[in-house]
């Protein structure tokens, strides 16, 4: 069974569990060429998507990109208007949402507030051919499981917003769905409980093999839980991976954007041969060297993306890196472990690099107004067409 | 406690006796005289010129004999019971068209909800008498309802509704409609759409979902609509009297009868004593739900 591990491993271990990878794999779920139209307003553009079992699929994007429409498709409440979603191979268009295998953790949790914790998440069962006998020892497994057995008695309105949610994820996995569909679930929870209930929920995940699909438009819980991705805009996928691929790799500047901080640069690229690309970007500096995924056309114009962490800040120039550029230290956000220099070129960008604080505060060795070298190797960056997504 | 907090509790403390706790001691008061033929028709009567000695003898003259009357003579119990009757079954008929029409209200595109309390409300503005009245032009032997079923061929003989139990049903569901809608409205508009899907999620049926999330959570909203219809339709005396026929038994009629046909002040008062204690009970019911409710949402 695959092992989630943490999410800086994500990168090593994706040849664990990569179903998408292998074609003999057959999908849980399918979008076949789906369509959702609210009158005029296109919420889902015509997508294709395949889930696999045991994934936990992120569904990540900005407010309105069709993320929820999609996940509400799946839960039975919307209905396509064009194409169809296959669960298990099965057409779910005639399917209502009280006879899916499909259960819903709802953003508002959704719990009852007349029926105690245990009947909360009896509810299901109880409308399932479970028999009685067995339904209470689902409940106790079901509150062992996300820690509330002392709370069974209590009413909804009796415990906090991080037990609520607890409540609905026991209550959304009572009947063992084959699909669990999670809508912002941990929104409401303030930063520190997030990132606990984050690995718990993966952890849970882990432990009932269950499929998890969750929608969230922070970019950072996607990337810390889910074995895949899916950025979405305007009803479209712009881009379907995992994490570390996303973040390393995206394919678009709307991707590279979206997920973490990036530095955009748009130039003009001139092929050097074995991938190398040279970017022409402001009179009077010297040219971005770095590698393009895609072969380039001589001319075209293109965009540099770089993370922030892989510019390396220097008071001196260094001669062992394809790039380095003197600029002068703007502004400096201190976050405790790392700080970000905003460094303004001569050029007038301001490009962001970011350093680990390894020594104190105190003993820094540039501060503002300082000239600095930034620099970074031909690989550290991506060479985006225009043309490519986004 | 500073001076304004005071005021503040004053106020409404000052309300209720003033128009409640005064009157009601003066009823009190005039159900433990006896009758007389004078002005006004009843002794004792308080006399202050007479000092301590007035204020003893007026004590001394007062009496339960009314209220041991009231439990010898036949015809107050069957009031009370017939009032009682009445009241609940026309609770439970406003209840059953009520509901529907709240529920249909809470659940119409937000540009119509405005409107539809509007009509709910509309009623209120013409005279609670002349729309009464109406319904002696509706429920007549050659009235409305009548001419319109013998038209369609439903009916061959005009029936007899106006002075029968059935005109009396009708006249207060009719009446006590909006007060069983407004507050089951009020519980179902608020209810949070996401809990219907929830259950619905979780295998309901749209029906299942209805009774088992809906109603639970709209039960303050009927309990409330049901008080709120109950206690008025207990008293109630114009509706019987307009309305009902002579075999129509309710204790607000009995009341006004002992009041100005038989001139029996004492009788009526002490009717209308043990009117007030009937209801006491339900008011207690109706304001713990009340509480609980706040408390549950708090």
């Amino acid at each position: 069974m695959y092992k989630h591990g943490d999410f800086m491993a994500h990168s090593s271990n994706t040849s664990t569990f990569a179903p998408w990878e292998d074609p003999e794999q057959k999908p849980l779920i399918q979008f076949k060429n789906v369509t959702k139209r609210f009158g005029s307003f296109t919420a889902i553009d015509d997508l294709n998507l395949d889930i696999f079992e045991q994934e936990f699929f992120a569904l990540l994007g900005p407010s309105g990109c069709g993320k929820t429409t999609l996940m509400r498709m799946l839960a039975g409440f919307e209905s396509a208007t064009e194409g169809t979603i296959l669960l298990d191979g099965q057409d779910m268009a005639p399917v209502p949402p009280n006879k899916r295998a499909v259960n819903m953790m709802f953003q508002s949790y959704a719990l009852f507030p007349h029926l105690t914790v245990a009947d909360n998440v009896a509810f299901g069962l109880k409308r399932s051919d479970m028999p009685k006998s067995e339904i209470e020892g689902r409940v106790d497994e079901m509150l062992r499981l996300v820690r509330l057995e002392k709370f069974a008695t209590r009413k909804p309105h009796q415990i906090s917003g991080g037990q609520r949610q607890r409540v609905a994820l026991a209550r959304s996995l009572a009947k063992a769905p084959k699909l669990l569909l999670l809508d912002e679930p941990l929104g409401a929870l303030d930063k520190k409980l997030r990132q606990d209930t984050q690995f718990e929920l993966m952890d849970i995940q882990e432990k009932t093999g269950t499929t998890f699909v969750i929608v969230t438009h922070d970019q950072e819980e996607a990337m810390t839980v889910a074995s895949r991705v899916a950025v979405m805009d305007e009803g479209r996928l712009v881009q379907v991976d995992t994490p570390a691929r996303i973040y390393e790799n995206p394919n678009s500047v709307y991707v590279a954007d979206f997920i973490g901080d990036v530095n955009i640069i748009e130039g003009n690229a001139a092929n050097k041969g074995d991938g190398l690309v040279e970017i022409n970007w402001a009179e009077g500096q010297p040219a971005i060297h770095g590698t393009a995924t895609n072969a380039v056309q001589d001319g075209t114009r293109v965009t540099f993306a770089i993370r922030p962490e892989k510019i390396t800040i220097t008071q001196e120039r260094v001669s062992d890196k394809a790039n380095c550029i003197e600029g002068k230290v703007l502004d400096i956000a201190y976050l405790g472990n790392i700080s970000t220099y905003h460094v303004e070129l001569p050029s007038g960008h301001v490009i962001k690099a970011q350093a680990a604080n390894n020594r104190r505060l105190a003993r820094r060795s540039f501060t503002w107004e300082d000239t600095v070298w930034l620099s970074f190797t031909d690989t550290a960056g991506i060479v985006l067409s225009d043309n490519a997504g986004g | 406690m500073n001076i304004r907090r005071l005021f503040l509790i004053f106020v409404p403390y000052f309300w209720l006796l003033a128009l409640f706790l005064v009157p009601f001691l003066i009823v009190l008061k005039i159900a433990l005289s006896d009758g007389a033929l004078a002005i006004p028709p009843y002794v004792p009567t308080l006399d202050f010129s007479n000092g301590w000695e007035g204020i003893k003898t007026f004590f001394a003259g007062l009496d339960m004999e009314n209220f041991i009357f009231l439990t010898e003579d036949e015809l107050y119990w069957r009031a009370y019971l017939s009032s009682l009757q009445i009241a609940a079954i026309s609770t439970a008929i406003t209840l059953l068209v009520g509901y529907p029409i709240a529920y249909g209200m809470a659940k119409a595109p937000d540009e119509w909800r405005p409107t539809l309390m509007m009509l709910v409300i509309l009623p209120f503005w013409t005279s609670f008498l002349i729309r009464v009245y109406s319904w002696m032009g509706i429920l007549s032997q050659e009235g409305f309802l009548n001419q319109f079923l013998l038209w369609t061929g439903i009916i061959s003989e005009p029936l007899t509704i106006l002075n029968t139990n059935t005109a009396v049903y009708i006249g207060i569901v009719y009446t006590y409609l909006p007060f069983m809608i407004l507050p089951i409205y009020a519980a179902i508009e608020k209810l949070d759409e996401s809990l219907l899907e929830a259950a619905e999620d979780l295998g309901c049926s749209r029906m299942q979902a209805f009774w088992l999330v809906t109603i639970p959570l709209s039960k303050s909203g009927i309990i409330a609509g049901c008080f709120l219809v109950f206690i008025p339709a207990l008293g109630e005396f114009v509706i019987p009297s307009v309305l009902g026929g002579s075999k129509t038994l309710m204790i607000g009629k009995v009341l006004w009868e002992e009041f100005f046909s038989n001139r029996d002040w004492p009788v009526a008062s002490a009717v209308a004593v043990i009117l007030l204690l009937i209801l006491v009970v339900p008011i207690i019911l109706f304001q713990r739900n009340e509480q609980k409710q706040r408390e549950s949402e708090g």
